[in-house]
């Protein structure tokens, strides 16, 4: 009866109003959040297994120098140089190895066949679990670090103009290689294991253990100079390690830049969309504020009887906080609803290209929308009521 | 609620007046629970004021007014709406009832404050007596002020009180209807104790009071 009294003047396309404008910034906001995190890891997947602050390090290749015949690699006295300079941790070589490889994989019935090179960095740049990355004389089974590339020209190149399938990181991983070395009037067959894919180390990586022994093997015996470097730095922004590079004629590879940046203009996008979202919620709280406003405004002689009657402020305001409440369920469940198939349209898209990525319920829209939902309800819920005390 | 003890009290219209002579107005008064007492004046001389002072809706006034010796100044919200559900009812000059609802939505909204203080049958009777019954279902809004008043009345006794104000309640009924309302009011007041203060400007309720005092 009491809700049949208050519920004069409730004005509909204020509350629509409201309602929709709530609405609009609940899907921005919760949209927005849930898109950069479901696109962030495309952009920094990354070498989780290698140590985070590296650079690698190379010799320019000159026109002249292969012409004259001009080393590469780098000296003992090179390194120690590079040792020694203040923005330098560690310094690791990488060791090439001595002998032919040729790695076969078949997929589905096809053999895939090829001659690769092996190299090798010291263990301890590399971060991955111990137990994989470790190698014994006499054991079969080599673990690989390839590419990612590898696998994005096999995904997007080789497998879609062969319609052969697409394969996942986890697949590869679970998939043999069959690797041949030969030298040294020698040959032996093992297997290749992948277990992990980068994106800036553009060679084949295997422990340090095993292509000693296989150089040792399968080698020729020579002596080998590393032709790269790999270089653990406090920071890699500090100007001292450009300058000092440019200055020596080296050069370092690796995009850790470029993803950096674009990482920059994602988190500056999502950023500007957010704020609108944000925006336009608050917006829509202040519209539902001025509308509940105006609606105790215009019922003031009621609610004054009211309470003076004996109702409790508590029971005045209750049909008040009840609207709000319903109506920011509804919001909240509505945006949910939308976040969930806008989503499921984006990650069909990107599923495309990035096999890898996640599916499943977004999370994070619907902790956030909640937390979102009920911070907003209970400040109406207190508005209304520190608004009743008043009268 | 036995006491209600006016000490001194002046509203504050009349604090800049050089002179005050009256029965209620800056003198000590005691209403007693289970007594009545009629306050008799011409208007503008603060009978409203007076039970706007006692239920708590207005403070400007001097002086102390106390529940059984306790200041009601202090009170606070959650305490007034106790007083007003148990112990202190209201008939207002005003009436301040809903138009937008019916006579017996407007008791309704009480009765049902006070868990069903008052039976079905006793509020059919009570507006049988006092020839509203036909109109129980109609809007407030579409009702005579004569009629108006007897539903205010009516909701009024929906609570337990130890004291029922009564403010002009029959500026607008005949004297039959007044006769009725004053029989009901005292069977009711008898029943539980209380006591009733009616404000009149002549025309006053047929009571036994007594005590009459003069604004």
């Amino acid at each position: 009866m009491v809700w049949k009294l208050l519920r004069h003047h409730l004005s509909i396309p204020q509350l629509t109003g409201f309602f929709l404008a709530n609405w609009v910034g609940m899907v921005i906001v919760l949209l927005s959040m849930q898109f950069y995190y479901d696109v962030l890891p495309v952009f920094t997947q990354g070498d989780s297994f290698i140590k985070k602050d590296f650079l690698i390090v190379s010799k320019k290749v000159s026109t002249l120098g292969t012409f004259v015949g001009k080393s590469s690699t780098f000296s003992e006295a090179d390194c120690e140089e590079l040792r020694e300079q203040p923005f330098t941790k560690s310094v690791g070589a990488f060791l090439p190895a001595r002998f032919r490889v040729s790695a076969s994989l078949g997929i589905q019935g096809m053999n895939l066949a090829t001659d690769m090179f092996f190299e090798s960095v010291p263990d301890r740049f590399v971060d991955i679990r111990l137990d994989k990355w470790q190698f014994h004389p006499g054991e079969e089974e080599i673990p690989i670090i390839i590419p990612r590339s590898y696998l994005n020209l096999y995904n997007f190149g080789f497998a879609q103009s062969r319609h052969l399938p697409q394969v996942s990181e986890g697949v590869m991983g679970m998939m043999n290689l069959d690797v041949l070395l030969r030298g040294n009037g020698q040959a032996g067959r093992m297997k290749g294991h992948i277990v992990g894919f980068s994106n800036r180390l553009n060679t084949l990586l295997v422990p340090e253990a095993f292509l000693q022994w296989a150089n040792a093997t399968y080698g020729s015996g020579e002596e080998v100079r590393p032709s790269r470097l790999i270089v653990e730095v406090n920071n890699p922004t500090d100007d001292r390690i450009a300058r000092y590079f440019r200055q020596k004629g080296y050069d370092t590879e690796g995009d850790k830049l470029d993803a950096g940046k674009t990482t920059w203009f994602l988190k500056l996008i999502v950023g500007i969309v957010l704020s609108v979202g944000l925006l336009i919620s608050l917006l829509s709280f202040y519209i539902l504020m001025l509308s509940i406003y105006l609606l105790l405004q215009k019922n003031t002689t009621k609610l004054e009887n009211l309470l003076l009657m004996g109702y409790s402020p508590a029971r005045v305001s209750f049909p008040y906080q009840c609207l709000t409440i319903l109506l920011n369920a509804v919001v909240l469940v509505l945006s949910l609803g939308v976040v969930v198939v806008v989503r499921d349209y984006y990650l069909f898209a990107i599923g495309q290209m990035f096999p890898d990525l996640q599916g499943g319920m977004p999370w994070l829209a619907v902790v956030l929308g909640t937390v979102l939902s009920f911070f907003v309800t209970g400040m109406n819920c207190w508005i209304i009521r520190r608004r009743i005390n008043r009268i | 609620m036995n006491r209600i003890e006016l000490q001194y009290v002046l509203p504050q219209v009349f604090a800049d007046r050089s002179f005050v002579d009256s029965g209620i107005w800056h003198c000590r008064v005691v209403f007693e629970k289970g007594k009545k007492y009629l306050v008799e004046a011409a208007s503008g001389t603060g009978k409203s004021s007076l039970c706007s002072f006692v239920y708590g809706y207005r403070k400007d006034y001097q002086g102390i007014i106390s529940f059984d010796g306790q200041n009601i100044r202090s009170f606070s919200t959650a305490q007034w709406t106790h007083l007003r559900i148990r112990s202190l009812s209201l008939l207002f000059q005003e009436l301040r009832l809903f138009p937008e609802l019916t006579a017996w939505e407007n008791v309704q909204l009480k009765n049902r404050l006070t868990g069903g203080f008052q039976s079905k049958k006793t509020l059919d009777e009570w507006f049988l007596q006092l020839s509203i019954d036909d109109k129980k279902d109609q809007c407030i809004g579409k009702m005579s002020f004569g009629q108006q008043q007897r539903v205010a009345f009516i909701r009024a006794l929906c609570q337990p009180f130890d004291f029922l104000f009564l403010d002009e309640p029959i500026s607008h009924l005949d004297g039959a209807n007044a006769a009725v309302m004053a029989s009901i009011l005292t069977a009711e007041a008898d029943r539980q104790g209380a006591g009733i203060v009616v404000t009149s400007i002549g025309n006053h309720l047929p009571l036994a009071y007594d005590e009459v005092l003069h604004t």
